[in-house]
């Protein structure tokens, strides 16, 4: 392009009257009216969003004022003892989200390989199907399995990582790991823990990252499997030498994705922890507390003052999604599959 | 072996699995099902069945991995161990899926058996009640207003937006498209705290449906957006060059050809849209009052939705409550299913058409 234009700049002065015709003979009407009314709606739809970002900002503007770096290093939310801050809160958001994603990614990483790999041709469409369908189970479903199935069963899980892995900190607890449950999850002190509400939101997670990780190693080139194949190596030969360097960008990609995804998530979270306001690491004891469920707690009684706290919480946890998602869109854009289709 | 191999000229079959593989297979399961239920069940005399599986499984594929390791390269152990790595973890995910919707649908029966749970509201029902009395039609029909007006309201933006990323283009369209997909990225309970704070609070709003329909809006229109100019764009560029080199202006070839050609694709990005929002809970905690009436007016008085109903059910204690709490999640996730099957019929249609 660059070069025919050059070519067309130059003519010497008595070649004037063989300039090209321009051929552009400007818009239909018709066409005026639909990029006129296109860009409407696009414009309406950007200040829509976009003043929902501004608003946030501005909304914890008198907040971030008012309570200065303290708003980030106070752990208990008392508004009426004008103490708050979100030390505690945030660290157990981050604790609930890397719970989830220790428990998930693997998970997530094996059944795209299964899908991809291993499954049987024919089955495959399939569970594609199923794990679509998995990713669109409302939270609140998984919610109820987590409280009702998983907890009275995950305790006891707790209670053996205490036991035997109690020398590692995260899994320490100060009481007697021998004590008797006395047949209630509550009292059991392994209940409610940030473990508990990581291994919920990790069902959330598991269909998110694993559908990203699928849809890539599926594109892997199908030359290169051969290749590998034909220079004797094994399923797992090929998947290590072709399929996984090919898929990294999507498998980082998609754990991103989940990851920003298990940050957020709130009613699953809500229903199985009991909320403390403490720093702690120890995830496999009672109480914990992540941003979502506390505005979903705690708006109800919150007025002025405390909802601009609030809104600060919730810009706090989307600016840290935002990151997040653009570094997992960056990955996967990234990634070597999309070059090359047709756009 | 080398003496056989003139004897026939057809192609080796490569999948075929040889009597090595199956023998070490079965053998390695049998062996390890029976060595950790001597040592866990008699020897050391552990209890509870997730422990003996997670023992079983560890043991299996050590014991696959040393009987493969007898007549097999180092590779072939490698590839066993990695295979059933991936048959495990496929399996495990697998059974979340599975006990999640056995376990909703069983524990749903004794709420799904009573006519009356499909066509009545909770009012003056006490969660104590029995459960041939009251329902929660009044949470289904207070879902379908809210997801209706969401979706009609969300539909037009997002596929309009789509289309002017995709087809006008430009300087704008990139910044449009940067906001669009930052916007994703919002967390389902800030949009609710936002129309909360700027409308109920703000505005002086009545907790109504249509609040709640406007914070679904919030969430669904960057992600229709997105999905839609995702589909947009696979429609052939040569299609569209077609269609103005034959005359047609840019938006006739819209309207005739790019646009037909992604029905099926905006189609199922739609119905995906309203899975997700159907089962959205997060906004409704905030913005909706959980009534017990019947409630069609979206403009006044608070309505409630199936995905609240079961969270203050669960949250209730109240073990029959707790029950329709339950037959609501069914009728929830049978919701998802049913939506689920049309993508799936949808895009077979797709392929066939092809």
């Amino acid at each position: 392009m660059a070069a025919s234009a050059d070519l067309l700049e130059k003519p010497e002065a008595s070649k004037e009257a063989d300039e090209p015709r321009t051929i552009e003979p400007g818009l239909a009407t018709a066409d005026r009216v639909f990029h006129h009314s296109a860009r409407a709606v696009a414009m309406v739809v950007l200040a829509l969003t976009a003043s929902i970002g501004l608003f946030l900002g501005y909304q914890s503007i008198p907040t971030l004022r008012h309570y200065g770096l303290k708003f980030l290093t106070e752990s208990q939310w008392q508004p009426h003892l004008n103490i708050l801050g979100l030390s505690a809160v945030l660290t157990g958001t981050v604790e609930v989200a890397l719970i989830a994603l220790v428990v998930g990614f693997p998970l997530a990483l094996l059944t795209a390989l299964y899908i991809s790999e291993y499954s049987p041709q024919r089955l495959r469409p399939t569970l594609v199907a199923l794990l679509d369908l998995m990713a669109g189970v409302p939270s609140i479903v998984f919610g109820l399995w987590a409280y009702f199935l998983l907890e009275p069963r995950a305790i006891y899980v707790a209670r053996w990582l205490s036991e035997y892995l109690g020398w590692i900190p995260i899994f320490k607890v100060d009481f007697d790991t021998h004590a008797a449950f006395l047949g209630s999850v509550l009292n059991s002190h392994y209940g409610a823990s940030a473990l508990i509400a990581g291994l919920a939101v990790a069902t959330m997670v598991i269909p998110l990252a694993c559908s990203v990780m699928r849809s890539v190693f599926s594109q892997a080139p199908l030359g290169e499997r051969e290749g590998a194949m034909a220079l004797g190596g094994s399923r797992w030969g090929v998947i290590r030498a072709v399929v996984l360097p090919f898929g990294r960008r999507g498998i980082i990609g998609g754990t991103m994705l989940g990851l920003g995804r298990a940050l957020g998530e709130t009613v699953a979270v809500l229903l199985i922890i009991s909320i403390a306001f403490d720093v702690k690491y120890k995830v496999l004891t009672t109480g914990a507390i992540t941003t979502s469920a506390l505005i979903a707690n705690s708006f109800g009684e919150a007025t002025g003052a405390q909802l601009s706290a609030l809104l600060a919480a919730g810009f706090v946890l989307f600016l840290m999604t935002l990151a997040i998602n653009t570094l997992a869109a960056v990955f996967v854009n990234r990634s070597r599959s999309g070059a090359g289709t047709d756009a | 072996m080398s003496v056989r191999v003139v004897e026939e000229d057809r192609p080796r079959k490569l999948q075929r699995r040889t009597l090595d593989d199956v023998a070490s297979l079965i053998g390695a399961a049998t062996g390890s099902l029976a060595l950790v239920w001597v040592l866990y069940e008699r020897v050391f005399a552990f209890s509870g069945l997730l422990g003996f599986v997670v023992c079983w499984y560890v043991t299996f594929v050590v014991l696959y991995a040393w009987v493969t390791g007898i007549s097999n390269p180092r590779t072939a152990v490698v590839d066993r161990v990695a295979s059933a790595a991936a048959h495990g973890g496929a399996a495990i995910v697998g059974l979340t899926l599975a006990t999640t919707v056995g376990f909703i649908f069983i524990k749903a029966l004794p709420a799904l058996r009573h006519v009356n749970f499909f066509t009545k509201d909770m009012a003056g029902v006490r969660p104590t009640s029995p459960l041939t009395q009251g329902g929660m039609v009044h949470a289904l029909a207070g879902s379908a207003i809210e997801v209706g007006i969401a979706v009609a309201i969300a539909l037009p933006l997002g596929v309009a937006t789509a289309v002017y990323m995709t087809e006008v283009g430009g300087r704008l369209a990139t910044v449009v498209r940067t906001v669009v997909e930052a916007m994703t990225a919002l967390p389902d309970i800030v949009a609710g705290l936002f129309i909360y704070v700027l409308l109920i609070i703000g505005f002086g709003m009545e907790k109504d449906g249509l609040a709640v329909s406007l914070a679904l809006v919030v969430t669904m229109v960057p992600v229709t957006a997105r999905s839609a100019e995702v589909v947009l764009k696979v429609v052939s560029g040569s299609l569209r060059e077609a269609g103005l080199a034959l005359g047609a202006s840019q938006w006739q070839t819209v309207r005739r050809v790019v646009l037909p050609t992604a029905r099926s694709g905006l189609a199922t990005a739609l119905i995906l849209g309203i899975a997700r929002i159907t089962g959205e809970t997060a906004p409704l905690l905030i913005v909706s009052g959980a009534s017990t009436f019947f409630n069609k007016n979206p403009l006044h008085n608070t309505m409630n939705s199936l995905p609240l109903f079961i969270f203050s059910a669960v949250r209730s204690g109240e073990p029959l409550f707790i029950q329709r709490g339950y037959g609501a999640a069914a009728v929830l996730l049978g919701l998802v299913l049913v939506l689920f099957s049309i993508t799936r019929f949808l895009a077979r249609n797709r392929q066939e058409s092809r």
